[in-house]
């Protein structure tokens, strides 16, 4: 009789963990990037057929697997087939490098946090060159928050060649952050599933009281009519497509092992169907929700930026005419301009190349996505509001509640496969298999608190997870269908939970899933292929903006290393199964054949 | 020869006081834009306290207190409000040199500022650059200090949930060893029918009812 599993407190705690897992920065800072790049209102049409062909469906499967083997990703696909042990390694491989490099966002987020509390905000003004009298060169070229950015805060060299020295204050919060994610995972479900409650539904208060407040901002109308003008011809761009599956795909977290562990847990009654529409609705309508806030913001930072623009302009022309003070304003500029042009035209060409071509249009297409959103793009909007260090803690708050979410779901996914193998959880309790992954994890993760840390932190977010979590979900989907078969799978469900699987889900898991992933994967591999050499966006501190760089050698073969280790699994996996299989065969050749011949082979 | 006295002074206070003279300083004045609705005119009383503000700034540098005000000389102003001032020595046929009137200007910025209700950005003087404040920086920190406390809260909350769950499995090590075979029977046996556990008869307390089990009885007779 197996030892009773750990179970969740009640089945909201097991929603509000998928939520949490599932809602994670890529909602708030790589989708509107996407609406924006992709037709504003218009792409909600791709993104949400591809929900409906591919996030739903995955993510059922997920969650039945990991209900109905009721153990982490290894286990649960070794029951299927012994095989196919490989694929779950693989999706422990795949999270322990996102773990990796994911904290740092938090220790990102820590190190922001704890500088809101300051009056002004550090990132709000440049500081002063050393014979004060005026402001630093690098922060004069780029912009007070770039500069806090990128000087202050990663202390960023000038390539990825030159390493630097680890920096101690990224450091401390990274440390931090490690310490509190062992905190919530200590206890295994008992303490995590608390934790789920906040992580779940704080992120979602504070983008409603963002949205209150971002919608009586000055400007933030622009934005919006910007983000529902709807561009139809992005329609039919595949490239749209395309990323809308990506991201459908990324931000549900299908693949790394997360949701199985999470389901390992349940209650094998328990309707996850229900729960996986749940989880993908909500992850869908958070992201719009996003959206929404963020480009109500993008509004208010483009308008004042705009009306700023004006004013120089404005002081530029008063100041070089001798023109009265207080005489040129927004509304007569253009006709000044005129009279200016044909009454003193010398002195007017002499001052045209300074004037800058002042555009809300410009301002508002520059579209950026990733950490350049989070902490370069938001805070600037923040600096300029009202009680900004309060608007400043509730986002980067809000930041870390949804970072340290999805690393919980990460580090479930590592500790779960460890714990449930017997060789292991034998000779350590749980606590300390808990604490050496995070301790390992913090140990490689000060990496990327080096001067040159964010360009590794760039590599690692690109490549570690694209390619292999596509082949993972791929090998998955055809696992249940086809090796395990289909009929017994749904068999075994309706045993379970008492409801009989729908056609939809059949029919998707059968064909259209498994083409998709096929037709993303080929897709992927052939941009590879085709745009040759690998660049970065490097900080160039003498121009005060980021130049693109080609990867040395060494990077391009880290890169390599990242993909193959997790994707190699698979077939090693196999590999490794069929040896040791002919090896205890071997061993049994000589007595027992019937009773091998009758031992029925699993999967 | 009254008047052409007079006419030479103007010619020579001329000459002194031109745009891009040596020197020379322009002023620039924004304030329209410092003080909106609640902005003043300038005229020639305006000019006037200038002059006042400038001699007395002077007047601070030593070897020069003996400036007045009409050894501060305007010229072209504009209406944007902008003007040229030199500040002559007392023969009124030298100006005064402008590193002089530089540093006698930065030092005391702050009231000239002030006798306009104005600041730095509004009461420009082109060339001569203001000193930034510098930023005021706390003694520690304030971001330590926030890090500190959440440190010391998370640590502490981590070694008490690390001890407590080392109390429990002690507990739990030292609790089934004393009844360790009635129990292990009994947890090997637990069966779940329909989420209620039915519980074998011959352990749980079950009364064995002896009316059909008889020694007798147990083989049937012929």
């Amino acid at each position: 009789m197996e030892k009773s599993r750990q179970q969740w407190s009640n089945p909201l705690q097991f929603l509000l963990a998928c939520i949490s897992c599932a809602v994670s920065l890529g909602n708030v800072w790589r989708f509107p990037y996407l609406c924006q790049m992709y037709g504003g209102g218009s792409f909600l049409v791709p993104y949400v057929i591809m929900l409906l062909l591919e996030g739903m469906p995955l993510m059922y499967l997920e969650l039945a697997v990991g209900q109905h083997m009721r153990q982490g990703s290894i286990g649960a696909w070794r029951t299927i087939s012994p095989y196919l042990g490989g694929v779950g390694i693989a999706s422990m491989v795949v999270t322990f490098f996102v773990s990796m490099y994911y904290n740092v966002i938090n220790a990102w987020g820590f190190w922001y946090l704890f500088h809101s509390f300051q009056d002004p905000l550090p990132w709000s003004v440049c500081p002063l060159n050393a014979n004060h009298t005026g402001y630093e060169e690098e922060c004069e070229k780029a912009s007070s928050t770039q500069y806090f950015w990128y000087r202050k805060t990663l202390n960023i060299s000038p390539s990825i060649q030159e390493n630097g020295a680890m920096q101690w204050e990224p450091a401390l919060c990274l440390i931090l952050a490690w310490l509190m994610v062992y905190l919530c995972i200590l206890r295994g479900t008992e303490s995590t599933g608390k934790v789920f409650y906040f992580t779940a539904s704080l992120p979602s208060c504070v983008l409603l009281i963002y949205l209150v407040w971002g919608l009586m901002l000055h400007g933030a109308i622009n934005g919006l009519l910007y983000l529902f003008t709807p561009k139809i011809e992005q329609l039919v761009n595949p490239k749209a497509w395309i990323n809308a599956a990506t991201q459908v795909f990324f931000s549900l977290g299908l693949g790394f092992g997360s949701l199985i562990a999470f389901a390992s847990y349940n209650d094998p009654a328990n309707n996850c169907q229900k729960h996986a529409i749940i989880v993908s609705l909500i992850n869908g309508s958070t992201s719009i929700f996003a959206s929404i806030v963020t480009f109500a913001i993008y509004g208010f930072k483009a308008t004042f930026n705009y009306e700023n623009c004006l004013s120089r302009v404005i002081l530029l022309l008063t100041n070089s005419f001798d023109l009265e003070d207080g005489s040129l304003t927004a509304s007569n500029l253009e006709q000044v301009k005129n009279y200016l042009a044909s009454t003193y035209p010398s002195k007017y060409s002499q001052v045209f190349p300074h004037m800058k071509n002042c555009s809300l249009e410009s301002e508002l297409d520059t579209a950026v996505q990733g950490t350049g959103l989070a902490f370069i793009v938001y805070t600037e909007a923040i600096k300029n509001m009202d009680m900004s260090q309060l608007w400043s803690v509730l986002f980067f708050f809000m930041l870390l509640m949804l970072g340290i979410g999805s690393m919980l779901g990460n580090a479930t996914a590592i500790i779960t496969p460890l714990t449930d193998s017997q060789v292991i959880s034998r000779h350590l309790p749980k606590e300390v298999i808990s604490g050496l992954v995070c301790f390992i994890n913090c140990a490689v993760g000060l990496v990327f608190t080096m001067e040159a840390g964010s360009y590794w932190f760039d590599i690692f977010n690109d490549y570690s997870a694209t390619l292999s979590v596509l082949l993972i979900a791929l090998v998955e989907t055809i696992a249940v269908c086809y090796v395990y078969g289909l009929r017994r799978f749904e068999s075994d469900l309706q045993a379970a939970t008492g409801f009989a699987l729908n056609w939809y889900w059949k029919a998707m898991w059968a064909c259209v899933t498994p083409l998709l992933i096929v037709g993303l994967f080929l897709f992927y591999l052939s941009d590879y292929i085709l745009t040759g050499t690998l660049q970065y966006q490097a900080w160039d501190a003498t121009q005060g903006q980021l130049v693109s760089k080609d990867y040395p050698p060494h990077a391009l073969a880290i890169i390599g290393l990242l993909v193959a280790s997790s994707t190699m699994c698979i077939p090693l996996g196999a590999l490794g199964t069929l040896v040791m299989h002919r090896f205890k065969r071997g061993d049994q050749s000589q007595g027992s054949l019937t009773f091998t011949q009758l031992l029925p082979r699993s999967g | 020869m009254l008047w052409l006295l007079f006419f030479l002074v103007n010619a020579i206070q001329a000459e002194l006081c031109q745009p891009d003279a040596e020197n020379a300083f322009k002023v620039r004045l924004s304030i329209r834009t410092a003080l909106g609705d609640k902005a003043y005119v300038w005229d020639t009383n305006e000019e006037y306290l200038f002059k006042a503000m400038v001699a007395f700034s002077m007047r601070k540098v030593p070897k020069r207190e003996k400036t007045e005000i009409s050894h501060v000389l305007l010229c072209n102003v504009t209406q944007r409000v902008s003007f040229w001032f030199v500040v002559t020595d007392p023969s009124k046929n030298h100006t005064l040199p402008a590193v002089e009137v530089q540093s006698a200007i930065r030092m005391n910025r702050n009231r000239i500022n002030n006798a306009f209700f104005l600041d730095d950005h509004t009461l420009e003087f082109l060339k001569i650059p203001s000193t930034l404040a510098p930023p005021t920086d706390p003694p520690v920190p304030i971001w330590i200090i926030v890090f500190g406390v959440v440190f010391c809260i998370v640590i502490v909350a981590t070694t008490l949930l690390v001890l407590s769950g080392i109390r429990q499995r002690r507990r739990k090590n030292k609790g089934p060893s004393e009844v360790d075979d009635t129990e292990d029977k009994c947890e090997n046996t637990i069966t779940i029918e329909n989420g209620i556990p039915c519980d074998p008869l011959d352990t749980k307390g079950g009364h064995i009812n002896d009316v059909f089990l008889t020694e007798d009885e147990r083989l049937t007779p012929l």
